[in-house]
């Protein structure tokens, strides 16, 4: 076939019209192309650097590894607090479709109660998606098993093993040894203000009382870091370099947890407090507050129904007592106005006093009575101790003067915190006539210096206090801080730092002062003593003071229910001692609230704890305690430390 | 005796658009490699697609122009009812109704219809081309218009503006007046604010983020943030082949297909990208070439529609990856992972070929 000439001509004519059209879209195209490169230099030349930076923050993660925490013993080396793994379900709920759905079928395999499912609410309100959250916790080996052999269903979660906060003695000494919970807004704050929050990065729990709260930064140890290449989900791909943990130390306390055993049992559903001490060192032997409860309900957060019967009840269980309960100390308090007026060189022998049975005021006729009517005839000193005659103790109060008299009695720890390795100590209330100005806008009278003679009126203490300031009686003035751990111990290399013995300010005390109020206080467990039923049969010889605090009229720190207002208008009970009297080894100071007589009540407590320390004596306890130990602790699946 | 047969065989192959296209192909590989997280699965998987496309092309380079030409129409007409067929009964997956299922094998008709499009517009201007009227360009944009709209609907954005964009090529390169289209173009202009003002409010927030991928960090911006990262962070000369931190750590999402060229970027660096850029702007050369030399109006538009197509494959890929065109679903062409597309695509060079060895046969 031959084109002719206008075809051939048409045909070039198009090829021409083609080839430019062609020619504009190749210029088109070219363009584009250089939109690509330069977009190409501006993000690879110029932006860099800012993309580099986003590129390794995006790949490098910190991943603190946290420390484990320190173990607390007692001064036997007996187990107070450890840690155990426990199997949990945990979800990561960025990788759950839907979480409902996937708690509901987990449900279906293992149990899950209302109370994982609200803790787990919780919990997810406070966590990012990528990190996983327990469902349930504390797996058994059965609900273990069938969950392994269902895992393929549900991706996302997993079994996991987390350390867990243990207290396996239970109830027993709660109040000192304290608990740890899960890190709150509050706690946040403190570290933020301490600048220890970056140690606390990945950790969950931290102590929120007793030493686990006083000696936190000991038991927290430091925590690790690993610099990690994550994926888009957070996922570690590969371990870049790592930091390890310095686990935390180890705590000795001085408790006896054999006699905090006995002294606690002692109390019976008694409500009240103990602490015994050893008054040569500030030790304590013995931290008593009932009723009390299981801390281990406190570690992985508490439920509202046990939160709710712990913190309504009636008891305070949740209440330190032995430092936050204030009690008037009641005639527990005369060996102390006895040293202030013998030291003030009142009522020295051959002193004393025919008591008709109350004591008033010059120029009034309102009688301050005696405890016993009719009074007790001729008293000294040493034997208005051994009596506890109220009538003696009025006049020296007044004849000292409020501010002398407490000015010398806090020399002994009144009216101030003991400073226990414990926060939250109340200081109690030794009243002056400026105090009473400053709080009440009201004139001191001397009628209400009287009072304070019998250790009533607006006095308040601790039996902490009590406890330190027999201790320093016990001692002849000589006071040292009471604390709980007497020794730190480093976790890795077993080096062992015992915590120095702090001494207190002496108490400027005449040997034949001392003499005479430590004589009354031994006639106090003889016969004719108030607490005469204490010291029989005794094989060793007790120092002690009865005493017995009005509960109504009297400010307390608990509002009690008007409904049971009745029961608990009985008096407090109180009792201070220490034995053996030439050579104390251990003092104490005694609670029982609403128990009544504090010979009767708080007495024999005070005794069975002095009978256990000096004597190894365990009176009454064989059957208790077996039970006790008959009762199933939970079981650590791996012992941390070695 | 057997190079004559492998010369037989070969006859019809472009040699030089040929390496161009094996070299691309053995980039894609590397890269894949990567970006799988060194899966030879992948690989394999891949090289298997290859060997598929790289047959059809091969069948398509020896089939005459002239073949095509004459299947133009019915093939046009097969995949406008396979795009209603999609539409009235197709499979579901990931939220898009794309795939029909054929009882043996489920097909995906767009794909059909990029080839399909050029092709009949091609013939259609080629038929009406002695006795051209305004009216014919009226006739083909509605020919057009017909399969970009059921894409459209399936959603497949990608595909039907690139579908749309290879049919307005031919009607370009076939002598649409330039008056005209500037005319359209400032007509959608103008048009655009009215248009936006009737939008609802999501549906402009949804198109807000397609421009600006940063409104939404977590959610649809998230690709075109993490793969700036990754190509920003290569720098000059990249990280190095499988060393690639973004892509290697999970952070750029569909990193083996649509996004893959970011882990070229990130891997190779700007000069990776620009030697890669050269090799696509060889293949579109020689596209472009064979297009001028092509001998009557089917083949050059034809070939310059598909050429120009190819183009602007790349052009959006790499745009929506280095995060100045918003995201729309469409691969880097012999790059990403997958086979269909790539399976069009040599359909689409062995068609070039047969433009161009055919011109020979003629000439010879």
């Amino acid at each position: 076939m031959i084109a002719s000439g206008s075809e051939f001509k048409n045909y070039r004519q198009e090829q021409y019209f083609f080839r430019q059209r062609l020619a504009v879209a190749a210029f088109m195209a070219l363009f584009c192309f250089s939109i690509l490169a330069i977009r190409f230099v501006y993000l690879q030349i110029v932006k860099f650097n800012h993309f580099q930076t986003l590129a390794e923050n995006n790949r490098i993660s910190l991943v603190p590894i946290v420390p484990n925490r320190g173990l607390i013993f007692d001064r036997n080396g007996v187990v107070l607090a450890h840690n155990f793994f426990v199997y949990t379900l945990e979800i990561t709920p960025s990788k759950v479709a839907s979480l409902e759905q996937t708690i509901a079928a987990i449900a279906q395999i293992v149990e899950v109660s209302e109370n994982d499912r609200k803790r787990f609410k919780k919990l997810r309100a406070q966590s990012r998606s990528f990190e996983s959250i327990p469902i349930r916790t504390h797996l058994n080996e059965n609900e273990a098993a069938r969950f392994a052999v269902n895992r393929y269903r549900f991706p996302g979660v997993e079994i996991k093993s987390r350390l867990y906060r243990n207290y396996p003695q239970g109830k027993m000494g709660v109040h000192f040894i304290g608990y740890i919970g899960r890190i709150n807004d509050g706690d946040i704050k403190a570290l933020e203000k301490s600048e220890d929050i970056s140690n606390y990065k990945g950790s969950d729990h931290i102590g929120k009382s007793g030493v686990e709260q006083f000696y936190e930064s000991s038991l927290h140890g430091v925590t690790g870091f690993q610099q990690v290449e994550i994926d888009a989900d957070g996922q570690a791909v590969r371990v870049l370099s790592s930091t390890a943990p310095v686990p935390g130390d180890n705590l000795y306390l001085s408790i006896d947890s054999k006699l905090q055993q006995i002294a606690e049992q002692a109390f019976g559903e008694h409500r009240g407090a103990l602490v015994a001490m050893n008054p040569t060192n500030g030790e304590v032997l013995a931290f008593v507050s009932q009723p009390t409860f299981d801390p281990n309900l406190f570690v992985d957060g508490i439920d509202s129904e046990n939160w709710d019967a712990l913190n309504k009840s009636l008891d305070k269980p949740l209440i330190n007592r032995p430092l936050r309960g204030v009690y008037p100390p009641g005639s527990t308090f005369k060996p102390f106005v006895a040293m202030a007026g013998l030291e003030a060189g009142k009522r020295l022998p051959p002193f004393s006093i025919s008591d008709p049975g109350y004591f008033s005021l010059p120029g009034s006729s309102h009688r301050y009575r005696d405890w016993k009517p009719g009074g007790h005839g001729r008293v000294d000193m040493r034997r208005a101790i051994a009596i506890s005659c109220d009538t003696f103790f009025y006049g020296l109060a007044l004849e000292l003067g409020i501010e002398k008299l407490t000015s010398f009695v806090s020399h002994f720890g009144f009216g101030k915190a003991t400073g226990i390795d414990i926060q939250g100590e109340n200081g109690g209330l030794l009243p002056t006539p400026e105090w009473k100005a400053r709080r009440w806008k009201k004139l001191w009278y001397p009628g209400e210096t009287v009072i304070v003679g019998i250790g009533q009126g607006y006095t308040l203490v601790t039996p902490m206090q009590l406890a330190q300031a027999t201790a320093t009686l016990a001692n002849n003035g000589v006071a040292t801080r009471p604390h709980l751990v007497t020794s730190i111990q480093e976790n890795s290399s077993g080096l062992v730092h015992p915590v120095p013995i702090i001494n207190m300010d002496r108490v400027p005390l005449q040997p034949s002062n001392i003499a005479i109020v430590k004589q009354g206080m031994m006639d106090v467990t003889q016969p004719g003593g108030t607490a005469s039923s204490v010291g029989a049969g005794s094989a060793y010889l007790i120092a002690a003071k009865t005493g017995t605090a009005q509960v109504v009229g009297m400010r307390q720190n608990e509002k009690y229910n008007a409904g049971k207002l009745a029961e608990r208008h009985r008096d407090h009970a109180l009792f201070i001692a220490y034995a053996p009297a030439e050579n104390p080894k251990i003092a104490l100071a005694v609670i029982v609230e609403n128990g009544g007589h504090g010979g009767s009540a708080a007495g024999p407590i005070a005794r069975k704890v002095m009978d256990y320390y000096l004597l190894g004596k365990s009176p009454n306890l064989a059957t208790p305690q077996a039970k006790e130990l008959a009762k199933p602790l939970p079981e650590p699946m791996e012992e941390l430390h070695d | 005796m057997i190079s004559a047969f492998i010369k037989r065989v070969l006859y019809h192959i472009d040699g030089f658009l040929m390496g161009c296209l094996l070299l691309g192909m053995l980039v894609g590989l590397c890269v894949l490699y990567s970006a799988s997280g060194q899966s030879l699965e992948r690989v394999g998987a891949q090289m298997a697609n290859m060997a598929a496309a790289l047959a059809v092309m091969w069948v398509a380079a020896n089939i005459a122009p002239q073949i095509l030409e004459r299947f133009a129409l019915p093939l046009y007409i097969l995949g406008v009812l396979l795009l209603l067929g999609v539409f009235l009964f197709g499979g579901i997956s990931h939220g898009a109704r794309r795939w029909l299922n054929l009882g043996i094998v489920t097909i995906q008709p767009s794909e059909l219809m990029k080839i399909a499009m050029p092709m009949l517009l091609a013939w259609y201007f080629a038929k009406r081309e002695a006795s051209l009227r305004m009216s014919d360009y009226a006739i083909a944009a509605l020919l057009l218009l017909i399969p970009v709209g059921f894409i459209l609907k399936q959603p497949d954005l990608g595909t039907s503006l690139l579908i749309a964009a290879s049919g307005f090529y031919v009607l370009f390169l076939a002598g649409l007046s330039l008056r005209l289209i500037l005319g359209a173009g400032v007509l959608i202009g103008a048009s655009a604010p009215i248009l936006w003002s009737h939008l609802h409010d999501y549906q402009q927030r949804r198109i807000q983020i397609l421009f600006d991928p940063s409104q939404d960090p977590l959610g649809a911006g998230y690709h075109t943030i993490q793969a700036t990262i990754a190509l920003g962070s290569g720098g000059v000369a990249g990280k190095g082949w499988l060393h690639g931190t973004q892509a290697q750590l999970d952070f750029l999402p569909e990193r083996t297909t649509d996004f893959i060229f970011a882990v070229f970027g990130e891997e190779f660096g700007l000069l990776g990208n620009l030697l890669l850029l050269l090799l696509f702007s060889l293949i579109i050369g020689r596209g472009l070439v064979i297009a001028a030399q092509a001998q009557n109006t089917f083949n050059r538009l034809l070939a310059g529609s598909i050429t120009l197509t190819f183009s602007t494959y790349v052009f959006v890929n790499i745009g929506m990856v280095s995060g100045i065109l918003p995201v729309v679903g469409v691969p880097l062409p012999l790059i990403s992972y997958g086979g269909t597309s790539l399976v069009t695509l040599m359909l689409g060079f062995g068609i070039l070929m047969s433009i161009h060895t055919n011109k020979k046969l003629v000439t010879a």
